[in-house]
């Protein structure tokens, strides 16, 4: 049972995958497109890993977009300042993956330095730490000029592609929704439905947060380490608090606490920007009606709060597609 | 759950939908890009204003190349990966011919490598990192750079101001600001003066004393301060309450009315260095301040000369390419020889314009011409 189940997520990534490489070489979806899906992408990973912080162990950070920069920084140095890799020479290709990972286990490192001591803390004051944490890491970016200070870390090779992309977001999938389904899991679940009463059955729950804290922490920096690698430049500015907020508004839209709706919302929303780019560009152009292009974020958020009145609980509430669920074994 | 999912795929396909049905083959495209959102919000308004007048003014005259130019303009929200996403989005999707933007450096080199690897020539406005054009042959700008202004600020303090010592203050968060600073200490100490203090300081704070009475402790002749104008002038009136007489000096990071707005007589007889000065005398300048005060009732800012530049710059080469080939008006672009409202424009080799700046003072509340500095 558990296989099959795996299987059919395999055969939905795999699916997707095709779909998307068939349109993209008959010229349906266009370099724009596939931008948009790769950031997408880039999204899900990040907002799947938020998720296991927030919605499965029931904590709140605020400064995921830290852990992308401490993945983006540290992949990026090894690959443009350390190896000046070229993305000419397939071979590299390698070190690059390599890096992503590095840059994960930097990142993954950084949230243990930041949550062994702060998880301790509860509620709010976790979140003012964990937002601390995110300036932190912005302003020490900007005082260390090996990396570029605020001008950012530039000239990073372009590797991450669509494929490179997918590899990732898929594996993290798998690898988050395992988890959260195993016993750990199911700690951690236990964790954020009553704290005091698992404490109270023996469960060592300051390990299990920062656990959930550390495997968050390494997915967003691999996160940040596609990103980097897409957009050829790493700048410090761009994992504020803003950015990270952005994150957390895909896993409250998408449902806290389900995988299925942290994906979702990362693609409706990273979608949503866009098409409201394009239809107010067509509602001037073709209709005539004099709007202006900074419109599109004031839809944008009266959407979302519409999106929070009406499905208060996301998109998904906290219901998983039967894709990503492992169901126990009968009997 | 089925709803949540139909939600979701509602949105995915409407996105596609909307992309489709677009005939933009009567006009010539071209692409502008500019924070119309954002920290940088201010800018791009006025960066907009200024595309939109340039492409106006040319599709009153005719268009180019026998067509009306269409101008389509997307907002990267000061913002690398929204950069990149309507970089790609332009020139794929729209198939603009040639891009104009956008202001921040970190954007725009964000957006160069697409339009490199699509051969579609742009201009950067007000990106002032040297590395932008490093990127390629297809990137150009319209402004000059970092070394450029904060030499020129060094030599002016130096030569015209007569000053010995020199203290520079910064935002260590800003890369722009902080290269003017770095530039600027280099050539003054060339010159022969000698930098007694360099300070940064925190990005959005408003207490600058700390940093004002370290660098004014060795009494400087005058203080270089490369901020943005809401800084300046907050730095100002803290330096004369700390007894700070000289003169300050800065970039063009100070070309806002708001700053003697805020400062009053705490920046009188202070100096900057900018891309044009307004009451210069030049048909081309006066014609272009009276245009843009008539059409958005605000006088116009270096961003909308530069932008109006930019866009001018660009549909010139288009006219001399003779056709809308990104190889044809790249090189038409390399030949630019225009007067343009902010100098005389030619690229050099690493398609930078040469062309000089102009220093001002601050006078009784007004921003006054003082001279002209060729590179």
């Amino acid at each position: 049972m558990d296989k099959l189940k795996s299987l059919k997520l395999l055969m939905a990534g795999l699916i997707f995958y095709l779909i998307v490489q068939i349109l993209s070489a008959v010229g349906v979806l266009n370099g724009y497109f596939m931008v948009i899906i790769n950031r997408s992408l880039v999204f899900v990973i990040l907002a799947v890993s938020l998720n296991l912080i927030n919605g499965v162990t029931g904590q709140f950070s605020l400064g995921h977009m830290g852990f992308a920069a401490v993945g983006a920084y540290a992949s990026g140095s090894i690959t443009t300042l350390i190896f000046k890799l070229s993305p000419h020479h397939p071979q590299d290709a390698v070190v690059f993956l390599i890096a992503i990972i590095v840059g994960g286990f930097f990142a993954a490192l950084a949230g243990f330095l930041i949550g062994f001591p702060s998880l301790r803390l509860k509620g709010d004051y976790l979140a003012i730490v964990t937002l601390g944490f995110g300036e932190i890491i912005r302003t020490i970016l900007n005082n260390i000029p090996a990396v570029g200070g605020p001008r950012g870390l530039l000239g990073i090779p372009k590797f991450s592609n669509f494929t490179v992309i997918f590899l990732f977001t898929l594996g993290t999938i798998i690898l988050i929704r395992n988890l959260v389904q195993s016993s750990i899991g199911r700690t951690m679940i236990s964790i954020r439905e009553n704290e005091l009463a698992s404490e109270l059955v023996g469960v060592d729950t300051t390990k299990y947060k920062v656990l959930g804290f550390v495997v968050g922490a390494f997915f967003a920096g691999i996160g940040g380490g596609l990103l980097a690698h897409l957009l050829q430049i790493a700048h410090p500015t761009q994992y504020g608090f803003y950015a990270s907020a952005l994150i957390l508004i895909m896993v409250y839209v998408g449902g806290i606490g389900s995988l299925t709706g942290s994906i979702v919302a990362a693609f409706s929303l990273t979608f949503l920007t866009e098409g409201l780019r394009v239809g107010i560009d067509w509602l001037r152009d073709t209709v005539g009606i004099p709007i202006g292009t900074e419109w599109t974020m004031v839809i944008y958020a009266v959407l979302l709060i519409l999106i929070m009145l009406y499905k208060t609980e996301g998109l998904m509430g906290m219901r998983e597609s039967s894709i990503l669920v492992i169901k126990e074994k009968q009997g | 759950m089925k709803k949540s999912y139909l939600v979701a795929l509602a949105i995915v396909a409407g996105t596609a939908l909307s992309f489709m049905g677009c005939d933009k083959n009567k006009n010539v495209v071209v692409g502008g890009v500019a924070p119309l959102t954002g920290e940088a919000a201010t800018f791009g308004a006025s960066t907009k204003n200024g595309y939109d007048l340039a492409v106006a003014e040319w599709n009153a005259k005719g268009g180019v190349l026998g067509k009306q130019v269409q101008l389509v303009f997307a907002d990267d929200k000061g913002d690398p990966a929204e950069g990149a996403t309507v970089f790609t989005k332009l020139i794929e999707q729209d198939k603009a011919c040639a891009v104009l933007g956008t202001v921040m450096s970190k954007v725009s080199l964000a957006g160069a490598p697409i339009c490199q690897n699509a051969k579609i020539p742009m201009i950067a406005t007000a990106s002032t990192n040297p590395k932008v054009t490093g990127v390629g042959n297809y990137v150009f700008r319209a402004c000059f750079i970092d070394p450029f202004q904060g030499t020129v600020g060094a030599k002016f303090a130096f030569d015209d101001l007569k000053a010995k010592k020199a203290a520079c203050l910064f935002d260590v968060g800003n890369d722009y600001t902080k290269g003017l600073s770095e530039f600027f200490k280099a050539k003054f100490v060339a010159l022969g003066g000698e930098v007694v203090g360099f300070e940064g300081h925190a990005t959005g704070t408003s207490d600058f004393k700390a940093q004002l009475t370290k660098v004014l402790a060795s009494k400087p002749d005058v203080l270089y301060v490369s901020d943005y104008y809401a800084d300046v002038a907050i730095i100002a009136k803290q330096a004369r309450e700390l007894g700070f007489k000289g003169p300050l000096v800065g970039g063009d990071g100070w070309d806002s009315p708001k700053l003697t707005e805020i400062a009053g007589s705490a920046i009188e007889g202070c100096f900057f260095t900018n891309h044009y000065a307004k009451e210069d005398k030049s048909p081309i300048v006066q014609e272009f301040v009276k245009k843009y005060s008539e059409k958005y009732k605000a006088s116009p800012d270096a961003l909308a000369a530069l932008a109006y530049d930019a866009a001018n710059i660009m549909l010139d080469a288009i006219k001399r390419a003779g056709s809308t080939d990104g190889a044809a008006i790249q090189g038409a672009m390399a030949k630019t020889d225009l007067r343009v409202v902010t100098g005389q424009v030619k690229f050099d080799g690493e398609r930078n314009p040469v062309k000089s700046a102009v220093i001002i003072e601050i006078k009784g509340g007004q921003q006054v011409y003082k001279t002209t500095v060729a590179p």
